[in-house]
């Protein structure tokens, strides 16, 4: 286990170092950072300044090493359009999309779960074909047009709702949090839906039909036939089975929900790290673009490594394996 | 269980080939499948007026000339109180026409769809073909991007490559060229499926005693690719593009709306949603809803057709 | 005679189908007694393990049983409800699957999958039954038992997990075991072990068995007496000895010549000529009739009797003078 976790870390790292590179070469070679910096009115002096100051005359692996030294340190520079520092703007703003992303996948991993499960169960019912047709629709349905649609029912035409920001937030230490007030809570129901819908959909119609698939096999037939309940064949026997291949979608749905944050932030006007990114996008923020991309890898290579892990905690099969035996 | 299959079928040889793909399982399939029947309707009416917008659409939303800011905010099938004129869907603020604006925004986002689609296509099969054939570190070079890339969302890879390529666009062709940067980001955010499927079926194409011989022969490496493995891989590819049909058309869709795609100079039906949106309060509903129903009905026909065609060509693929 | 722990009278399970409703099961009958080892044989799809399913009450729909009942220990459980059978299954019937390597949960210790069993059924606490839990295993012949209750199924050989899964069939202590060919997935020299336990058990508690199987090697060495199937119906019934050395209906006699048994020397193996049909296909009159070596007239247009003790399904069974 230990050999085979060194090799998921190392590809990780890997992987960290190409996305460090991509970082770095936005930063270095789309616009002039310099152009960018500094203002019209800039004398020679200044720019050589900054160019030392920035390592620009320096060669090109000592850059990309400088700049992923102070990528580990979380300095990512200065955003070119708001004159701040990239690390300040992006701690101010995780908060608001690390608490809607967990709500959401809260939401998404709950709901879907338990759907997938129950329509795995009643598989010819009415109920659980009524939720597979929606589901159906469900996964061709834009994210921004059902946070629209949701939105006008419960903001515009019902007024139950609010339809964008976050409502009041209280501040504890560094950390915003929407959860401890009323408008705050209100605020995090549709946004949290609409990103979390998708992925439940998603989660629910590969449980179900992981679900069928153990259902079918000896040992649930060999756990019935011992005359063990309904409710003990299904729950632990079948669903452990069926959440080995579950938790891997899980965790790469769970960094996809932190990408997808982007467009529902963008819907309801979410003052997350999302919102941030599109306008960096639209104003060509190189700084913010390249410190959004690193931080995502990161917590995308994180998430995998989890799933790993979790993988060895659930299948004896697999910790057997690190003894050797065969 | 099964019928043994009906071996005395009436020579093919005399009959031309429409009428032999007529007869055919794919055929028959499609005829007993609603939903295949219904999907390819919408998306071929859909299609059809968007490439002949220009003669179906009572005004050019394009032009300036001909618009009257006067008609703003009309709605549908009302008569403008200040004009008198009446538009099937309304008019949107600056009196453009919404079914028109409509028409023009969806020729942009199936045209960049499909290109988006066409390119991955070129691309994956390109780098499948090779990578497959070849071995060695081509191929790791190429299918460890492939994995990368797939850890991640492609509708963030589409963000980030739309927004390095608009750093690289000097200002002032930004909005023309936004269009051309949307296809090449959807593109290279979706090559990796084609890659994959092409790089499988040539591993296994590659082994068998025709290439070998192929190759005997003296053919050249290209030559091979082209006219014997590629068409047997072709029909995982046709599924796997009308499924990225319909994802390219969302992703294009999404972007516009996120204000990082089509311009609204060249509005697509993302562009408009997104100029729609700023009316749902103000309770001028069908410059959002129309726009967004036929996102729907694009997204949605095509998405099925996809599923259905993957079921019917190749059910291994489901 | 005593009461039989199984009787089955004229069952038959059938299965609507796009085509019409085929019968996989067609008016069976047979009894089992306590500590008797019944041996079903037939081909694959001749309904044998069919039966078994109907008997404990898992067909899977849309199979169902059509007609006939089903006594067990002198109760009908045929028209039980679903949570009734249930409490059956594990605690009077017990059932041994064919693969033992796919019929043990992967994630759950073998301790734990034998505990909740007892604990389903019986009213016993924990620790008690993790106590009973080790003598099943020691009493199945898993060495060093108590140690054992901690590990999960992949860390046994075949053979040592089809031992798993008897003692799990058995740690209710039910009076019928339907074993369905438990030792067809097993290797050559451990198939002879699981027989010989299958039979101490049954010895020792008395437990009556339902031996499902195609191989007459395994009937021969553990069965008492043996119902051969062939196409959904019973063809011929009776003590193992007599099925053995003189059986009377021809498709039993080409089973026994088609047959390697060291007993009856150097002899050149018999085929059967053709298959047995489908079940959409059974052809009218006895469904043996197209393959029998002495099929008349008669075989074609009527089904024949019905094989019950002692009277082989056929219009004219081989009479064979006794040797012994």
């Amino acid at each position: 286990m230990l050999a085979y976790l060194i090799r998921r870390v190392a590809q990780s790292g890997l992987v960290l170092l190409i996305v460090g590179m991509v970082a770095f070469g936005m930063f270095r070679f789309v616009g002039d950072p310099i152009d960018n910096m500094l203002g019209q009115e800039r004398t020679q002096e200044d720019i050589d300044r900054l160019r030392g100051q920035l390592g620009l005359d320096q060669p090109f692996a000592v850059q990309y090493f400088r700049f992923l030294e102070n990528a580990v340190q979380g300095n990512f520079g200065v955003s070119y359009r708001q004159g701040r520092p990239v690390s300040d703007i992006l701690l101010e703003r995780a908060p608001a999309t690390l608490e809607l992303a967990a709500v959401s996948g809260f939401l998404a991993i709950a709901m879907g779960i338990a759907l997938g499960v129950f329509t795995a169960i009643r598989r010819n019912g009415f109920t659980a074909n009524f939720i597979m047709s929606a589901s159906l629709i469900g996964v061709s349905l834009p994210t921004f047009l059902i946070g629209i649609l949701l939105i006008y029912i419960f903001s515009v035409e019902l007024g139950w709702l609010p339809s964008f920001g976050r409502g009041e937030t209280v501040r504890i230490g560094n950390w915003t949090t929407g959860f401890l007030t009323e408008t705050g809570l209100k605020a995090l129901v549709l946004p949290s839906i609409t990103l979390g819908l998708y992925q439940m959909t998603l989660i629910m119609r590969l449980v179900r039909s992981e679900m069928l698939e153990v259902l079918r096999q000896d040992y649930i037939r060999f756990a019935r036939a011992r005359g063990l309940r309904d409710r003990v064949v299904n729950f632990r026997h079948a669903l452990k089975n069926t959440m080995m291949p579950v938790i891997t979608v899980i965790g790469l749905q769970l960094g996809s929900i932190i990408a997808f944050a982007i467009i529902t932030e963008t819907v309801f006007q979410w003052p997350g790290v999302g919102l941030l990114f599109i306008n960096a996008i639209q104003f060509v923020d190189i700084p913010v673009m390249a410190a959004y991309l690193m931080l995502i890898s990161v917590m995308f290579v994180g998430i995998n490594l989890i799933v790993d892990v979790l993988y060895f905690l659930i299948d004896p099969r697999l910790r057997a394996d690190r003894a050797g035996a065969h | 269980m099964t019928d043994t299959p009906n071996l005395e079928k009436t020579p093919v040889r005399d009959k031309s080939r429409f009428a032999v793909a007529m007869e055919s399982d794919f055929v028959y399939a499609f005829k007993r499948s609603p939903v295949a029947i219904v999907s390819t309707v919408v998306v071929l009416i859909l299609v059809l007026s968007a490439v002949f917008a220009p003669l179906i659409a009572p005004t050019n939303p394009f032009d300036p000339a001909s618009l009257n800011l006067m008609n703003g905010f009309t709605a549908p099938m009302e008569p403008n109180a200040f004009t008198g004129d009446t538009f099937l869907l309304g008019t949107d603020d600056q009196g453009r026409d919404v079914f028109s604006t409509i028409l023009y925004g969806m020729r942009i986002s199936l045209f960049v769809g499909v290109a988006a689609v066409l390119f991955a296509m070129v691309l994956g099969i390109t780098l499948g073909l090779i990578s497959g054939y070849f071995g060695g570190w081509t191929e790791t070079i190429i299918m460890r991007t492939a994995d990368v890339q797939l850890t991640f969302p492609s509708i963030l890879v589409a963000m980030l490559i739309f927004g390095i390529a608009k750093g690289v666009t000097p200002v002032e062709y930004r909005d023309q060229m936004a269009i051309w940067v949307l296809i090449l980001a959807i593109g290279l955010s979706d090559w990796v499926q084609f890659a994959r499927v092409v790089r499988s079926a040539t591993l296994v194409e590659k082994s068998k005693d025709y290439v070998a011989a192929a190759r005997l022969i003296g053919r050249k490496p290209g030559a091979i690719m082209l006219r014997h493995i590629l068409p047997n891989v072709l029909s995982p590819v046709l599924v796997i593009a009308t499924i990225s049909l319909a994802l390219a058309i969302i992703a294009e869709a999404t972007l516009s709306f996120l204000g990082v795609g089509a311009p609204p100079t060249q509005p697509s039906l993302g562009t408009l949603i997104r100029i729609g949106q700023g009316f749902l309060f103000s309770g001028e509903w069908w410059i959002l809803l129309f726009p967004a129903v036929t996102l729907l009905a694009l997204a949605l026909s095509v998405n099925l057709l996809g599923d259905w065609l993957r079921d019917a060509l190749n059910p291994r693929l489901r | 005679m005593t009461e039989p722990v199984l009787s089955i009278r004229d069952l038959s399970v059938e299965i609507p189908t796009r085509k019409g409703v085929v019968c996989p099961v067609d008016s069976v009958s047979y009894d089992i007694a306590p500590g008797e080892i019944l041996g079903v044989v037939g081909e694959s799809g001749a309904g044998k393990s069919m039966a078994g399913n109907a008997v404990i009450g898992l067909l899977n729909p849309p199979a169902r049983i059509a007609k006939g009942e089903i006594w067990l220990n002198g109760t009908r459980i045929d028209q039980l409800s679903g949570d009734a059978m249930r409490r059956l299954r594990g605690k009077e019937i017990g059932m041994v699957f064919q693969d033992p390597l796919t019929s043990l949960n992967p994630l759950l210790q073998i301790g734990d999958q034998l505990t909740e069993t007892m604990l389903t059924h019986l009213d016993i606490s924990r620790s008690e039954a993790e106590k009973r839990a080790i003598a099943a295993l020691q009493e199945v012949g898993i060495p060093g038992a108590a140690d054992r209750l901690n590990s999960y199924p992949h860390e046994f050989s075949g053979g040592m997990r089809q031992r798993v899964v008897i003692a799990l069939a058995l740690c209710a202590e039910p009076s019928l075991i339907i074993a369905d060919e438990p030792t067809t997935a097993l290797d050559v020299s451990v198939q002879a072990q699981i027989v010989a336990l299958l039979k101490k058990l049954c010895r020792e508690r008395g437990t009556a068995i339902m031996l499902i199987t195609h191989d007459m090697g395994v009937i021969a060495e553990a069965a008492d007496r043996v119902a051969v199937m062939y196409a959904g119906r019973l063809a011929e019934l009776g003590p193992v000895r007599e099925i053995l050395t003189s059986p009377s209906h021809p498709y039993t006699d080409g089973l026994m010549a088609s047959t390697p048994l060291a007993s009856r020397g150097k002899s050149r193996l018999h085929q059967i000529p053709g298959s047995m049909p489908r079940l959409n296909a059974i052809p009218d009159g006895c469904a043996f009739n197209p393959r029998c070596p002495y099929a008349a007239d008669k075989c074609r247009h009527d089904p024949g009797p019905q094989g019950v003790e002692g009277r082989a399904a056929c219009w004219f069974p081989i009479v064979r003078e006794r040797t012994a």
